[in-house]
């Protein structure tokens, strides 16, 4: 099985790509083939993260697996430098698992104008940049999946989206750029200060080494890039619009993936390169972490299109992410991880709902809406779990994302201001509170007491067959993560530890 | 059994599954799995009691605090029974193992003990009650999940743990207060939506305040570790008072305890079932046994022992009165009955607050067989006498020979809230005073007689309303007769253990005291003071006073000389509009951030943040065209047409960048980016 180790990140990360060249091949008008190359094609790159997982050795998640590293760009010293650890692993089984369901989802309903050739091409595009992204080691390879995803979601959003899509697509793809174009000026200055190369873990070796204030201002730049994508307040306002505008299978994989690769981008690059700036922004990433907490709750209270109710739950839920993050301890990064992949798989979820149910009643206005629980009474209830899901009920994944978030601010690394924190716990855990209530206040108007009036006599069909086959994994996920936290924790606390080790002795501190 | 507690929880949870799956094709519609696993949840907590009864009491907690509790008065001499503990490890996060287990000592065991025999009564109730129901099924996969809720709660060894099934009875109480979500507009899911919105802004604390005293005790979520890091004093005060004030907000919010306890009345909107479930046995009894159990920080932080005011105290004294007051204004009989579980549970809040660990505990065991008594009876009224209205003033009235059945367990259940001797009541409530009075709390003693008279007088005037009297309404029309057995019988039950469960802790036989001693209840052997005879009688003379104020009232006609129409009348007002904390939640607060704060918020998104945004891609535009126009046009191309003349020297600076170095390429790169950033923004 040697090959396998040696070939299986870059099949994770191509095997999309030779989708894509097929059906290329194939003419437009064999939609039929075209779903089921696509749907191989993720099934595939699925059972190479399936064989990666039976191959990952989880005992010591902290070393470089599955490494490939090769040259690439002589003259600029960028090599094709992959592995994954335990950080990684789970969200690249997330973005494979998120796009195969994406996928069997599309099956019935392509989005207007329809053309899944090209839809489907797009869908796989934007797979091998995320995968891509999730295994980088090189900062030039990182910018190009991180940059390759923007795209094809340009086109999703500007294509397939709904009436405001020119819009929407054009601030998504600028605001993004915008945050990139600051985040490789800084990779830039890496290579440069950090011994000209561009090797992610090398940088780690000599990042610490760099003057403080000059690691300050290359901060600011990945912090630039990474908060745009994330998104973190008050950089947000690409995504509301971008969720709104987005096909459904767009909206799913944004929040359930692309989301990501900003926190991804803040654990795997800007802490431990430069652990002594991190210490100086992480008390505002903190406060920004909480402002969007409360933000995004007060947004999605104003809200009456559903859909967009949920994309200002984003920016709350990845402000738990983010408040992890910025304590700068295995609690909290260990947190953020977890949350990532909550939010994938719950957000993701509850995104793939707000299309349906707009697909059966062809308005998102929760005015309109009503007594969902009795003209699809399945669709009510699996609404009804998620929203609980998602406002971190214990025994649900969401819960393992915010409750150990708000722990960690408890007690945070060495050379934070504890009491800062302490105020940022109390806010995060009010902010508890509001999601309850956004999301309950959506689930009244959605699904509880009678139908409008001018729904009254439709006829609502409940869940189909492909929306359970998409479903029927993330709500197990969501449940069995829920249960078994360790499932994830266990693989990211070794890599975690050492990050935050790493982080702490090049600082001369002890962490935790 | 003792080792293999989880099991209890494990069946209720197993029927939640089995109930939702499969419930629909079971001939019962699902009831069968319910009552048969509560029926054996029942035997286990059976079996559990006798093994925990038999168990040797040869334990002898090695506390470091024991110097420290001497000098507050406390005995530990007395060896106890060992708890039992198991647990394996959940997961590890930075290198801290957190475990999963189970504690089975007395207090778990009598909670155990009670929540299963009230929920499997309920469960057998509803079988009849709620026979029509077209969400019959749904109804008991949610109780069973309820149930497990608690049995989680209270067998957790941790705190953690406890947050789920804290949290689990929130999930469900959501589901069952809201349970006709169709009817009645949104009557329903707003009282379903207040109860969980209002416990969950309690859970504000019970988040913080884990994590707080997750890191005070030395990164454990272990109850019995925390409570002996508190009482060794490894925790530094500061700490453990920030860790009690946020566990108390917790507690006030699940409890219902004032200012929270505005959620528990409009919860009524469930069935009837499952008010009695929630006030009984669940749900509002859990912040009481979060303090109960985590008394050591209680009693550490709030100096327990020192007989100052301390908050707990302050609570429970402060609800027992405002909550026993509202009582009286009610016509909706549910109603009474709420705010008689609110002003009880703040007899139990107050019992912590003033070291009476035991009588609070034992409060709760005896306060849950008479409530559940009196909530189902007030649905066997509804299902066969008033036509399923719960008013008493309207629809109710000369019940008692119509339904006798149903009228004595009531009048049993009501006279043992009232503390008449010598049924349950009487005891739990009279070691309260005791309590207070013994350990210098004068003031929670008047307090604790003031709420008696007033449970004696509020009950006694619901009795009246109901049983007594012309009848009015569905009573006078709708042929009321008495329910079929299977809600009389679980009625009788329940009349039976109000009357006899108070006499497993007679200061003669303190059974329940010595099986529930343990190392977390500091104050035990503060708590059972014996029998002092003047409080014992002060108690019986004002709770007899209360019955005999309200028949003078009621039946003899005697009117006071302020009336609600007189100079009662603001009094009156405060009262019937709930002493307006409704107004300030929903009115002021909840609408407040819905509306003009939320909007508000809203706004600033649009206009301000996102104005920014897309005033700089105006921006952008405008330089663009100004960089066409003016610079492109004008001044670039006039220089392109003197470009030849350079031509020469920029060529062998082209060759020059090729052949330089990497850090020329970098820079050349860094400036391509620079364009590259400038263009993108430009568009």
């Amino acid at each position: 099985m040697n090959w396998f180790d040696d070939w299986a990140l870059t099949l994770a990360v191509f095997l999309p790509l030779v989708g894509v060249a097929l059906l290329a091949l194939i003419p437009r008008a064999n939609e039929e083939a075209h779903k089921l190359v696509a749907l191989v094609t993720s099934g595939a790159t699925l059972a190479v993260g399936a064989g990666i997982l039976t191959r990952f050795d989880f005992d010591d998640t902290k070393l470089h697996q599955f490494e490939v590293n090769r040259g690439w760009i002589d003259v600029i010293n960028s090599r094709y430098h992959v592995f994954i650890d335990g950080i990684s692993l789970p969200l690249l089984l997330l973005s494979m698992l998120i796009t195969v369901l994406c996928v069997v989802y599309s099956w019935h309903h392509f989005p207007e104008p329809h053309n899944p050739k090209a839809f489907l091409m797009l869908m796989l595009i934007l797979e091998t940049g995320m995968n891509g992204t999730f295994v980088a080691e090189d900062l030039i390879l990182f910018f190009v999946f991180f940059e390759l995803v923007l795209l094809p979601m340009y086109f999703m959003i500007g294509v397939w989206g709904g009436e405001n899509r020119q819009y929407a697509s054009i601030k998504f793809f600028l605001y993004t750029l915008f945050g990139s174009a600051l985040m490789i000026l800084s990779f830039l200055a890496l290579f440069f200060r950090g011994g000209n190369t561009f090797d992610i873990p090398t940088l780690i070796e000599h990042g610490p080494t760099i003057a403080k204030g000059t690691q300050v201002l290359i901060f600011a730049g990945l912090f630039m890039g990474f908060a745009i994508k994330v998104p973190m307040f008050p950089f947000h306002t690409w995504l509301p619009d971008a969720h709104t505008e987005a096909p459904t299978v767009g909206s799913v994989i944004l929040a359930a993936v692309l989301l990501k690769l900003g926190t991804y981008g803040f654990i795997r690059i800007a802490l431990p390169i430069l652990p002594e700036a991190a210490k100086v922004w992480a008390p505002w990433i903190g406060g920004l972490a909480v402002i969007g907490i409360i933000y995004g709750a007060l947004g999605s209270l104003a809200q009456r299109d559903m859909k967009r109710l949920i994309a200002f739950s984003s920016v709350a839920h990845m402000g738990f992410v983010m408040l992890g993050i910025s304590t700068l301890t295995s609690f909290g990064i260990n947190a953020a991880v977890f949350g990532m992949v909550a939010h994938g798989l719950i957000t993701g979820m509850l995104f793939f709902l707000s299309g349906s149910i707009h697909e059966r009643f062809h308005t998102r206005d929760l005015t309109r809406l009503g007594g969902l629980l009795k003209q699809a009474p399945l669709l009510g209830w699996i609404l009804g779990f998620c929203a609980f899901a998602s406002l971190g009920l214990p025994g649900l994944a969401g819960f393992w994302g915010e409750f150990p978030a708000i722990l960690s601010a408890y007690h945070v690394a060495d050379g934070l201001n504890q009491n800062l924190y302490w105020a940022y716990m109390v806010v995060a855990a009010i902010g508890t509170v509001f999601a309850a209530g956004y999301l309950l206040w959506m689930y009244q108007r959605t699904a509880f007491g009678l139908p409008k009036e001018e729904f009254a006599e439709a006829h609502i069909h409940d869940v189909n067959g492909p929306e359970w086959l998409a479903w029927t994994p993330l709500l197990v996920l969501i449940v069995v993560f829920g249960i078994f936290p360790g499932l994830m924790f266990n693989v990211t606390d070794d890599a975690v530890q050492h990050l935050t080790a790493a982080f702490s002795s090049a600082t001369g501190a002890g962490g935790h | 059994m003792l080792d293999n507690i989880w099991l209890i929880p494990a069946v209720t949870a197993l029927s939640f599954v089995l109930i939702l799956f499969f419930g629909k094709r079971e001939p019962n519609k699902g009831s069968s799995i319910g009552i048969a696993a509560l029926g054996l949840a029942f035997l286990f907590s059976s079996i559990a009691t006798v093994q925990w009864i038999s168990r040797p009491a040869d334990y002898e907690p090695k506390l470091e605090h024991a110097a420290a509790a001497h000098e507050a008065g406390a005995h530990h001499a007395e060896p106890i029974r060992k708890p039992v503990t198991r647990e394996v490890t959940w997961f590890e996060n930075g290198q801290v193992k957190i475990k999963a287990g189970t504690t089975a000592d007395g207090l778990a065991i009598a909670m155990c003990l009670v929540v299963s025999l009230i929920s499997l009564l309920v469960h057998l109730f509803s079988h009849a009650y709620m026979h029509d129901d077209e969400r019959f099924t749904h109804y008991y996969a949610a109780l069973s999940l309820f149930t497990t809720g608690m049995f989680v709660l209270v067998t957790a060894s941790n705190t953690l743990q406890a947050l789920f099934g804290w949290e689990l009875m929130g999930l469900c109480s959501f589901m069952l207060i809201g349970h006709w979500w169709d009817r009645d507009g949104n009557k329903n899911s707003n009282a379903a939506m207040k109860a969980f919105f209002t416990t969950r802004t309690g859970d504000v604390g019970l988040l913080v305040g884990v994590s707080i005293l997750f890191f005070g005790a030395g990164q454990t979520f272990n109850m019995q570790a925390i409570n002996d890091a508190a009482l060794s004093g490894h925790i530094a005060h500061g700490v453990l008072l920030a860790g009690a004030i946020a566990l108390l907000i917790a507690a006030i919010g699940k409890s219902a305890q004032f200012p929270l306890h505005t959620w528990l009345p409009d919860a009524m909107a469930g069935p009837t079932p499952v008010s009695a479930l929630i006030h009984a046995a669940t749900m509002v009894v859990a912040g009481i046994y979060l303090v109960a159990r985590l008394y050591g920080v209680f009693w550490v932080a709030f100096d327990i022992g020192g007989g100052g005011l301390n908050p707990v105290a302050l609570v429970g004294g402060v609800t027992i009165l405002i909550a026993a007051a509202l009582a009286f204004v009610q016509s909706d009989i549910k109603k009474v009955l709420a705010y008689s579980t609110v002003s009880q549970l703040g007899f139990m809040m107050m019992a912590l607050g003033v070291g009476a660990w035991t009588a609070a505990v034992f409060h709760l065991f005896t306060h849950a067989f008479f409530k559940a008594c009196l909530f189902l009876g007030a649905g066997s009224v509804s299902h066969s006498g008033s036509h399923h209205s719960f008013d008493m003033v309207e629809d109710m009235g000369g019940l008692k020979d119509k339904m006798p059945w149903t009228f004595r367990t009531f009048v049993v259940a009501s006279l043992a809230l009232a503390g008449v001797p010598p049924l349950a009541g009487f005891w739990s409530k009279d070691e309260i005073l005791v309590g207070a009075g013994e350990n210098g709390y004068k003031l929670f003693l008047v307090v604790g007689l003031i709420g008696a008279f007033m449970t004696a007088a509020y009950m006694t005037r619901c009795i009246y309303l109901t049983f007594f009297g012309e009848p009015r309404g569905a009573a006078a029309h709708h042929h009321p007769h008495e329910s079929p057995p299977l809600i009389v019988v679980p009625l009788q039950i329940l009349a039976v253990l109000a009357v006899l469960a108070g006499l497993v802790n007679t200061p003669w036989k303190p059974w329940f005291t010595e099986w529930t001693s343990n190392a977390t209840g500091v104050g035990a052997g503060l708590a059972h003071h014996g029998f002092v005879p003047i409080t014992a009688a002060f108690s019986v003379i004002v709770g007899l006073g209360g019955i005999a104020t309200a028949y003078a009232y009621y039946w003899r006609g005697l009117r006071f000389p302020i009336t609600t129409e007189g100079a009662g009348k603001p009094v009156y007002r405060l009262l019937v509009n709930k002493y307006f904390l409704d107004d300030l939640y929903e009115g002021v607060i909840v609408r407040g951030i819905r509306e003009p704060i939320a909007q508000g918020a809203y706004w600033i998104n649009q206009k301000v943040i996102d104005g920014v945004v897309n005033g700089a891609g105006v921006a952008a535009r405008g330089l663009a065209r100004f960089v066409y126009e003016v610079v492109d046009q004008k001044i670039v191309d006039g220089a392109v047409n003197g470009a030849g003349v350079v031509s020469e020297e920029s060529g062998s600076l082209l060759r020059h960048i090729q052949t330089g170095r990497v850090q020329q390429y970098a820079a050349l790169m860094l400036g391509a980016a620079g364009v590259f950033a400038l263009a993108l923004v430009l568009f």
